[in-house]
């Protein structure tokens, strides 16, 4: 058995590890990257009252059917993606825990129309938080983040982040938010980020 | 002091901040609040630089961003920037500027020959002269561009930074004057997220160059400081000042620019220096006030002639005096303006030459009451003084206006301040295609509708002219913005002050001189091109009529300036020759940007390593470890080969590629496009996107496939493996992964909606490492837990197992013609499955092979790659790949493919090649020609699309794109190449040139 510490994430060869600090900062900006997520990417019919009972069965947690919103519980985040798509994240899990909720799902979507397909090997998590974390995201990314129009901590959205497709996830009103980009992407945006924000004073910390 | 022209006290100069400062080398003194306009003149300098065309001296005419002359090259190299205006400049501390028209220097300057020779430069000149003949245009090109002088771009790259940033608000504000700041004011007090943006460093507009302006009982100076602490306690406006709003496109979408640090002598090394802010607002209100027009009389180009509200900007805020005896000429009240603040500054006013028969307005009335010398019906014929004013001759105007009376009477003086009555500021409102409409009464164009949802004008920039009309508009006009976005109004009523106007005017677009117009003297419309009034009539006579193309052939309103001042009196002057009205004549369009912006801005930090993304492979960091070269595949950025002991490209890819058939090699394969598909019509999807047969795959079985697109052109090719009984893994090439994955989608969102079939794109979750050559079973067995017989895993078949201790995906695939097997793990895990996969193949002298290996080793069996052999103009017939064709299904692209064309014999068609000498490479992109010719042009049949040198032929090998290929076999052809060479080939019979039954594989 290969052991587990042997896995990378993303950004392992930055060694992040190394100059990140813990303790408090007087930075706009807190970055951090949140190695090795969990995530399912869920396909299925939301009007199917079987595939919304099943996923709540699975998951404890209710499918979000309003755009651009996400449920969370129990560790687990449920991001709506799109009418029939979804994406189920983890954090801090062990290291087959993402094929294990998948083969939950799957189970429990046996004989319905759905598709699960495990995705976080493919992602990187970021973590954006800080008084300037809105300021850095609108350098690069279209949408308004602002909480009148965004709504605030449960919301998530898909959208460009500079030149990197992103899926983004506010997890706090202070403002904190989670960044999924695709793994290749991750050390372009990582490099981005810091570029953006220099000008807030941008801390790297420990996630 | 600084500068000699200083005032003690007053303005909003910093009188105990001295800045100190060059132009054209030499060292003067500024105030911290000036501009280097305001700095020069302060100490005594009106002349900045020669003109465009004919070099004549010319001086700071405005105090704003209308300015035609004042342009200057700030800096050393290499933040050197050229075009400034030394208007918007804000002094910093070390500032160095030149004028930047003038050559060998500004006093002397040999262009003023131009001047001498004008009667030779006439309208449209450039384009009677030198478009003929047309090859010599590069040459006369290179001379007009170094005589028309404007400015030199810095030579070394730009060492500053900028920013972009997006930004949304529900109200955008543009213009930090009284409208401005009351409208600000009102909807940012009902609730609404507010943006004002100003050009300037200081809030406040026209108010700042004006004295005696009391608003709600209060000096302005403190309505407009309380209004600023208001703003920047409401939480949800934000003020940016220095930011200048350059473009106004669809959709409520605007074009700032903000000037970080350019008046820091020492900016903080983390600050951008400009950001560009794209702005997205649901409503806006143009608060952009409004710019004075100069009057159009002779040799108005005069060093020392400006505009009235310049001087008094220059006497109030700046705290100078722009001369010591001045004439005021006007045809409206607010030039009285200048004269009643020019003499409280102890300036003397030798007279106010004012065209109007009997002098009125308020102003006029005040001027009268303290005893101002007014000559009513006059006007100035005449300016004396080259590079500074010294005398003007004023005379009587005839009643028409059209002609002088009486024997002009000349004044001594060394400024001349001119009003011709205001332009409101509606470039933005236009640039959103806003239509204009006239107003007679104080002779301007005024925002009429507005194109586009959600846009108001207000204050000067609406025509309404008076401080207290400003105010209310500006505080309904918020309001009004605010409660569109659904915020109820505040109930604040709107600030008060006196309403005063400028009327009465007498609307004289061009002032009669002594001598017929073009003779002795010039009227100069704009300063900036030299345009004069004759030259607009010149373009008349013969025959332009379209104010556009008036525009064109006199360059009237063009450059830097975009004819800010000059516009309006060009139409006026055209109406009155045409005689029709302005209105009928219309103005030229407006265009963003409202002033020039820096390039910089738009690359903001796109620039260097963040230009475009590097996409990296979870093995990256082996691959830099082991001293890889890499190519750009896409955005991906894949080992290209490995170099070792010094060996060159050639050696190191012949190394790898034999290493891969002796014995065994390793490829980082994780970029090429993996899409996982599911569900109970997957078979069926898969069926009509391939071009063969694919409902009767058995789980664990792959398959390689053709995709077209509807035209019948080769989109993509990959291998589909069934994984389950609803459940397929298709793996697209590297570049095409993103397109096909679109093009899955929009057949199955759009043409087939029934199939139940869910794609994702999985191309990321695995690593990808391919084990190719002989010994690659016998390293997968060391290391995995699959059975790898042939009976059990044999060719084009597909396994789950461990490998390296880790969940793998196993598929016996080849794009080498070797026993091959491409291993797909958790990405996580790629460093330590390729790493434990190097280490333990040590023994059988596993060799990392690189992108280049890959494509010699694929060609040396005629496998082709898409993008490569094809070009989206190539079918599978033309591949020779009918076998991949099913005859009895339909797919996507099917009904082209029976199109006549299709079956044409001499399409061009994949043929092997090989050279006569088989030491010569042909290069890739080589024509191919049946008979040399001794020059081009020559029939050409096709093109070489893959060469490479193959150690395992033991010779060159290629294929190529031939009209009517599949029947060349056996001929010659011959690629005559650049250099001068030729190279004899021979169309091979095949273009499988290694193990051509596959033994290998099995």
């Amino acid at each position: 058995m290969i052991e587990t510490y042997l896995r990378q994430s993303a950004l392992d060869h930055l060694g992040l590890a190394g100059h990140s600090t813990a303790a408090p900062t007087e930075a706009g900006v807190q970055l951090s990257e949140k190695p090795l997520p969990v995530a399912v990417n869920l396909r299925g019919d939301s009007g199917d009252a079987a595939f919304v009972e099943a996923v709540r069965e699975a998951l404890g947690l209710a499918l979000p059917t309003l755009p651009n919103t996400a449920t969370t519980g129990e560790g687990l985040a449920l991001l709506w993606l799109g009418p029939d798509e979804w994406l189920a994240m983890q954090h801090d899990a062990a290291a087959f825990a993402e094929a294990q909720l998948a083969t939950k799902l799957r189970k429990a979507l046996d004989g319905l129309h759905a598709a699960v397909t495990e995705m976080g090997e493919s992602l990187c998590c970021l973590s954006l938080a800080g008084a300037q974390a809105r300021a850095v995201l609108a350098k690069g990314c279209p949408l308004d983040l602002h909480p009148r129009a965004f709504g605030g901590s449960g919301h998530c959205a898909q959208s460009l982040l500079a030149k990197a497709a992103v899926t983004l996830l506010q997890v706090s009103d202070a403002p904190a938010f989670e960044l999924y980009v695709r793994r290749s992407f991750a050390d372009y945006l990582w490099r981005w980020l810091e570029d953006a924000a220099r000008e807030y004073g941008v801390a790297v910390v420990r996630p | 002091m600084a500068g000699r022209m200083r005032l003690p006290q007053g303005g909003f100069v910093a009188h105990d901040e001295l800045l100190t400062f060059t132009f054209n080398g030499k060292t003067y003194k500024g105030l911290a609040g000036d501009t280097l306009a305001s700095a020069l003149l302060a100490n005594g300098i009106h002349m900045v630089g020669r003109s465009f065309k004919y070099h004549r001296p010319r001086g700071i005419v405005s105090a704003g961003g209308e300015e035609p002359n004042a342009l200057m090259q700030v800096g050393d190299d290499p933040r050197s920037e050229p075009n400034l205006k030394a208007t918007q400049v804000e002094l910093v501390d070390g500032l160095k500027a030149k004028s930047q028209n003038a050559w060998p220097s500004l006093e002397f300057d040999v262009g003023a020959l131009n001047g001498l020779a004008s009667r030779f430069l006439p309208a449209g000149f450039y384009y009677k002269t030198f478009m003929w003949p047309a090859s010599a245009w590069m040459t006369y090109e290179h001379f007009i561009r170094r005589a028309a002088g404007l400015g030199v771009s810095p030579r070394q790259r730009d060492p500053d930074r900028y920013d972009k940033t997006f930004a949304h608000c529900d109200v955008l504000v543009v213009g930090g004057g009284p409208a401005g700041l009351a409208a600000a004011l009102s909807a940012g007090r009902a609730g609404a997220r507010v943006i004002l943006a100003e050009q300037d460093h200081l809030l406040g507009g026209a108010l700042l160059n004006t004295q005696g302006e009391v608003i709600d009982g209060q000096p302005a100076r403190d309505w407009i400081a309380a209004a600023e602490a208001e703003l920047a306690a409401l939480p949800e406006v934000r003020v940016l000042k220095r930011t200048i709003c350059y473009a106004a496109f669809d959709h409520n979408f605007f074009g700032l620019v903000e000037s970080v640090t350019d008046h820091l002598p020492r900016p903080p090394e983390n600050l951008p220096r400009k950001r560009l802010w794209k702005l997205r607002t649901k409503q806006v209100v143009y608060c952009a006030g409004a710019i004075e027009r100069p009057l159009v009389f002779a040799d108005n180009d005069r060093p020392g002639v400006m505009t009235a509200s310049a001087v008094q900007s220059y006497v109030n805020r700046y705290a100078l005096r722009p001369g010591r005896r001045a004439v005021v000429f006007t045809n409206n009240d607010s030039g009285y303006g200048a004269a009643l603040d020019m003499k409280a500054a102890g300036i003397e006013v030798a007279a106010v030459v004012d065209a109007r028969q009997v002098p009125a307005g308020p102003l006029t009335e005040r001027a009268t009451a303290l005893g101002l010398r007014i000559l009513g019906g006059f006007a100035i014929v005449a300016v004396e003084g080259a590079r500074r004013v010294k005398r003007v001759r004023v005379a009587e105007l005839s009643l028409d206006g059209k002609t002088v009376t009486g024997v002009p009477e000349a004044i001594d003086c060394d400024l001349v301040a001119s009003s011709g009555g205001w332009n409101p500021t509606v470039h933005l409102f236009c640039q959103a295609k806003g239509k204009l409409r006239w107003d007679d009464e104080h002779a301007c164009f005024l925002p009429d509708a507005a194109m586009q949802t959600g846009q108001q004008s207000a204050g000067a920039a609406n025509g309404r002219f008076g401080l207290g009309s400003c105010l209310r508009e500006g505080t309904e006009a918020g309001a009004a913005a605010a409660a569109a976005c659904g915020f109820a109004p505040s109930d604040t009523a709107a600030s008060q002050a006196e309403d005063r106007d400028f009327l009465p005017g007498r609307w004289i677009w061009l002032v009669p001189g002594e001598h017929p117009l073009g003779h002795k003297a010039k009227h100069f419309v704009d300063q900036q091109n030299d345009v004069t009034a004759a030259d607009l009539k010149l373009a008349l006579r013969e025959g332009y009529r379209s104010i556009e193309h008036v525009k064109r052939y006199t360059t009237t309103g063009m450059a830097t300036d975009q004819g800010k001042m000059g516009n309006v009196n060009a139409i006026g002057i055209v109406a009155d020759e045409v005689g029709g009205h302005l209105p009928e004549v219309g103005v030229t369009t407006f265009r963003p940007p409202y002033t020039p912006v820096t390039f910089g801005v738009f690359a903001g930090r796109d620039v260097d390593n963040l230009l475009d993304p590097v996409r990296r492979t979870p093995m990256h960091a082996w691959h830099e470890r082991n001293g890889a070269l890499f190519e750009d595949v896409g955005q991906w950025r894949r080992a290209w080969y490995y170099p070792q002991h010094g060996e060159d490209m050639h050696a190191a890819v012949n190394r790898e590629v034999k290493a891969v058939r002796d014995s065994l090699g390793i490829l980082d394969a994780t970029t090429l496009g993996k899409i996982d598909i599911q569900g109970p019509d997957a078979a069926e999807f898969l069926n009509r996107v391939y071009t063969n047969a694919w409902l009767k795959l058995g789980i664990g079985r792959c398959r390689y496939g053709l995709m077209l697109k509807e035209d019948g052109m080769v989109m993509d090719d990959g291998v589909t493996t069934r994984l389950g009984e609803k459940h397929y893994l298709m793996t697209t090439t590297t570049g095409n992964a993103a397109a096909v994955l679109g093009h899955l989608e929009d057949y199955l969102q759009t043409e087939w909606p029934d199939l139940q079939v869910y794609l994702t794109s999985v191309t990321e979750q695995f690593a990808t490492m391919t084990l190719s050559g002989p010994s690659a079973r016998r390293l997968l067995a060391d290391v995995s837990d699959a059975d790898l017989s042939p009976e059990a895993l044999p060719h084009m078949a597909y396994t789950a197992a461990k490998v390296a201790g880790v969940p793998a995906r196993i598929f016996r695939i080849s794009f080498t013609g070797e026993l091959s097997y491409e291993i797909n793990v958790p990405a996580s895990f790629g460093m330590a499955v390729w790493q434990t996969l190097t280490t333990a193949g040590e023994r059988y002298g596993i060799t990392p092979y690189g992108t280049e290996a890959m494509h010699v080793l694929r060609a040396e069996k005629g496998y082709i790659i898409v993008g490569q052999e094809t070009d989206g103009s190539v079918t599978p017939h033309d591949l020779g790949m009918d076998w991949a064709v099913s005859k009895t299904k339909d797919f996507v692209g099917r009904r082209s493919l029976s199109r006549e064309d299709m079956a044409r014999p001499d399409r061009k068609q994949l043929v092997g090649l090989l050279t006569k000498d088989p030491k010569e490479v042909l290069p890739e992109g080589a024509q191919l020609v049946e008979k040399v010719l001794p020059q081009p042009p020559m029939p050409m049949l096709g093109h070489v699309t893959s060469s490479y040198h193959s150690p395992n032929c033991g010779r060159s090998i290629a294929m190529a794109l031939v009209k009517g290929g599949l029947a060349r076999k056996g001929e010659t052809l011959f690629a005559p190449l650049g250099d001068g060479r030729t190279i004899a080939c021979v169309v091979a019979d095949t273009c499988v040139f290694f193990d051509p039954e596959g033994e290998r594989l099995k």
